[in-house]
């Protein structure tokens, strides 16, 4: 077995105890970003999604300021983002793309001074790469606890709410004709995205993370019309491109340039790219087939 | 510090203009996608050793392309996302190839205005007069088509078509200006200083002169507070850029709820 | 469907008592005074921008009144699980993972906690209100992409399901063709018959709705008059409501009013007709 496949699973890869922990972590937050991300997708707040990652950047190198775990400073600054989204709180779908836009801005200001004063007062050139671009082989293990803990709670905060937010997501008018508390679920939804964008954050990098919060979701929306199953196969899809991205990075070590490995980011988030194109590829088929049994029929 | 005012004054420019259009079409998150995910192309450009500007101008119109095409058949803000973050993916990967990358990447990402050499200022003059033109020359139809949809496509004008060049045109003002100011200037100065405007005055021509008059405060104010204090440039033009926002929507409060008509939505119906 | 009380017939389910309303500096309600009694049919008719959308919200709790209050079912405050609501305007993203039968599904149970384990008897539910609304052929197909009259139908279902005492519609007929409108008309007064509860729908232009209308709430220069179709829709009562002199002709089976007919006629309107109040110039 192990003869025939190791041209896919080069030496080591099951021994490697990065690879354990990058395989560990990787499928908690794949599964909670898949989660979260569908309802960012569905609610059109894949913008928001991004802004808090970024101004996670600004978190996390603040958090090399104070000496502080970088995941702690995700969770604080998008917290503090989240707040200032829901406070200009614009209704209108295009108002609220300027509000995203604006705490966008000033986080990553923020961002910018944080990464000079790192510059300045501590000698660690290299920290601003690891909050921006992260790698799931440098993820430590002792903080597992904490990121399965995290992803628990996002992840049981989405499917508790689930019923009310997925309506208030198809019709706030509607939910709330109802009596639900649609702010309230859009806030606790905010408290959701910021959690599985710290965790994606901290695993594939602030600049990254949006790819495995949207990426999976919005393949799923595309393959399947039912709900629950939408958000089955965001997971699926989700971890998939974790695992292949980890494989393929562990791997990437004996491609060309021999000894240096291509960031396990850079596969996770080209792999979520390619699930979406290939999950257009059966509606256009689709389409292709109708047009021409139209024409087959016409002749 | 010569240079810096100037190209930043052309920065301001162009973003005033450029971003009046970002506002009213919701692309917001488009004006963050595409110089933020083009510094991919600087990145690929120092790595092969080519023009970092080549590199620059071949990732954002691709990029930004790319969020029209697949716009056409999915959620807009899911396929920026998307693009966004390959572009970003990309980048990261040709970074690790490099070696000195981490000064780089800094630059690229938050802008050093105040290292611009005069060589740098002739192309950036250059592209920003292509991209008023441009505008200029569009005006009209993309009002109209960012306004009223049906309406334009009604007369003519493809919205999808509109939509491209608007994007052409971001990529164009993101080619210039990244590599001068870097990506997160250029997003907060095409989104505050507009947005701002919007909400002070009604008349589209007006909020737009006003949106560049706003940028060009907003940098030559972040110039002069990032000299005198030595923290970058990036932290007050996003700093600036917030507060004139918050300031158009305080007025435009204070404006409605004194039972005047809306500003903004007469802006968008002239 | 046997859920609701058939009771006294007079029983009042919504009565709304001397509301006023006003948004920012203006009055858009004042004194509005009606009552809705079970299995009622009832038209809340008037112009473009005469208030009936507050109207609806301040009955949904969504708009709180300056004064007067509202009681559903003899009881004040919200109670909003015995009322049906279908909105005026909704969009939904054709590529929403939604399908009708989810819609409709979310209407028995969204305020619930987690994601609904599956159930026989639930989705026989759905599909037996799917078919009251003529809506099964399209049950497995993305909301998003059924069309504005079909999507109504779904939202029907959505609001029905509940088993409400009270079905609000908030213009449903604003934006359908004549043939839809009929289908609309007679699909809904087939169902408030059969499932025993009070529907209050809201309608610029009345004539498709005289044929089945109980009674009428008549609302302009924000103030209501109600009653019988026939006591309501009198030149005389709106007169006095418009404050101005107003004409109701009976034209063909169809009744047109004629408002601000001190300033010249000039016939326009839909299909001819004049209606609703529209001050004519």
């Amino acid at each position: 077995m192990s003869g025939f496949l190791s041209p896919v699973f080069e030496p080591g890869f099951f021994a490697s105890a990065q690879v354990h922990v990058a395989l560990e972590v990787g499928t908690v937050v794949a599964l909670v970003a898949a989660a979260v991300g569908s309802f960012a997708v569905l609610r059109g707040q894949s913008f928001a999604g991004e802004a808090l990652s970024d101004v996670g950047t600004a978190g996390g190198s603040g958090a090399f300021l104070v000496g502080v775990g970088p995941l702690w400073g995700f969770l604080v600054l998008g917290a503090a983002a989240a707040c200032a989204m829901e406070l200009i709180g614009v209704q209108r779908p295009r108002g609220r793309d300027l509000a995203t836009g604006i705490v966008l801005g000033a986080g990553l200001g923020l961002a910018a001074l944080f990464f000079s004063l790192v510059a300045e007062y501590r000698d660690t050139t290299g920290a601003p790469v690891t909050v921006l671009f992260g790698s799931l082989f440098t993820v430590s293990a002792s903080l597992t606890p904490a990121i399965a803990a995290l992803s628990v709670a996002g992840l049981a905060l989405v499917l508790a709410l689930y019923r009310p937010l997925l309506l208030s997501s198809a019709s706030a008018e509607l939910a709330a004709a109802r009596g639900l508390p649609v702010r309230l679920i859009g806030v606790l939804y905010l408290v959701a995205l910021v959690l599985a964008v710290a965790l994606a954050s901290l695993t594939i990098g602030t600049i990254l993370s949006t790819g495995l919060l949207v990426g999976p979701a919005a393949s799923a929306m595309r393959l399947t019309a039912r709900p629950v199953r939408a958000l089955l196969m965001a997971g699926l899809l989700g971890v998939a491109a974790v695992w292949l991205g980890v494989l393929l990075a562990y791997d990437s070590f004996y491609w060309p340039p021999v000894g240096h490995g291509w960031p396990v980011s850079f596969f996770v988030v080209a792999l979520v790219m390619v699930f979406y194109l290939a999950s257009g590829l059966p509606r256009a088929l689709g389409a292709r087939k109708r047009r021409r049994s139209a024409a087959g029929e016409a002749a | 510090m010569v240079n810096a005012w100037e190209v930043a004054s052309i920065v301001a420019v162009v973003a005033g203009v450029v971003g009046f259009f970002t506002v009213l079409r919701g692309s917001a998150f488009v004006a963050h996608a595409v110089p933020n995910g083009s510094f991919a192309g600087a990145a690929g450009a120092s790595l092969l050793g080519i023009s970092t500007l080549f590199g620059l101008g071949v990732f954002s119109l691709v990029g930004a392309l790319s969020i029209g095409v697949m716009g056409r058949r999915g959620r807009r803000d899911a396929v920026t996302a998307l693009a966004l973050v390959t572009m970003l993916g990309l980048g990261g990967l040709f970074l690790s190839f490099t070696t000195q990358y981490a000064a780089e990447t800094y630059s690229l990402l938050f802008g050093e205005v105040l290292g611009v050499s005069t060589n740098e200022l002739i192309p950036t003059a250059a592209l920003a007069a292509l991209c008023v033109v441009a505008v200029a020359v569009l005006y009209r139809r993309m009002m109209l088509s960012s306004v009223l949809t049906e309406v334009g496509e009604a007369r003519g004008i493809s919205a999808f078509g509109v939509e491209l060049l608007f994007l052409a045109v971001v990529a164009l003002a993101s080619t210039m200006t990244v590599p001068v100011v870097g990506t997160l200037l250029i997003f907060s100065l095409m989104i505050g200083p507009p947005a701002a405007a919007r909400s002070l005055v009604s008349r589209p021509a007006q909020a737009m002169w006003l949106s560049v008059a706003l940028a060009l405060l907003t940098v030559w104010t972040a110039i002069a507070a990032s000299y005198a204090t030595n923290y970058p440039v990036g932290f007050f033009v996003g700093t600036v850029s917030a507060a004139l926002y918050a300031v158009g929507r305080g007025f435009a409060g204070w404006r409605s709820g004194g039972g005047l008509v809306s500003a903004t939505t007469a802006a968008a119906g002239a | 469907m046997t859920g609701a009380p058939a009771a006294d017939e007079r029983e009042a389910v919504l009565e709304v008592q001397g509301v006023d309303v006003h948004l920012g500096n203006r009055q858009v309600l004042s004194d509005v005074s009606f009552t809705v009694g079970a299995n009622d049919f009832t038209g809340l008719i008037g112009a473009n921008g005469a208030g009936k959308t507050t109207l609806m919200r301040v009955i949904l709790g969504l708009q709180p009144p300056s004064s007067g209050r509202v009681r559903i079912s003899g009881r004040e405050g919200r109670h909003r699980s015995t009322i049906g609501y279908v909105p005026q305007k909704f969009v939904f993203d054709p590529d929403m993972p939604l399908r009708a039968r989810d819609l409709v599904a979310l209407g028995i149970d969204a305020q619930r906690w987690g994601i609904a384990l599956p159930s026989r008897s639930r989705r026989e539910r759905v599909e037996a209100m799917l078919a009251a609304v003529n809506g099964l052929q399209f049950a497995d197909t993305r909301i998003g992409r059924l069309s504005g009259g079909e999507q109504q139908r779904v939202l029907i279902a959505h609001a029905l399901i509940s088993e409400p005492t009270l079905l609000l519609l908030d213009e449903p007929l604003a934006n359908l063709d004549p043939a839809s409108t009929q289908e609309v008309v007679s699909l809904l007064a087939k169902i408030a018959a059969e499932q025993n509860i009070a529907v209050l729908i809201s309608a610029h232009e009345m004539n498709p709705l005289l044929p089945v209308l109980d009674r009428i709430i008549y609302v302009a220069a924000g103030r209501a008059a109600s009653g019988r179709t026939d006591e309501v829709v009198r030149a005389d009562v709106l007169s006095k409501l418009y404050g101005d002199h107003v004409d109701v002709l009976h034209v063909h089976g169809r009744v047109l009013v004629v408002t601000g007919a001190g300033e010249g006629l000039d016939l326009h309107g839909h299909e001819g007709a004049i209606t609703d109040g529209e001050v004519l110039r």
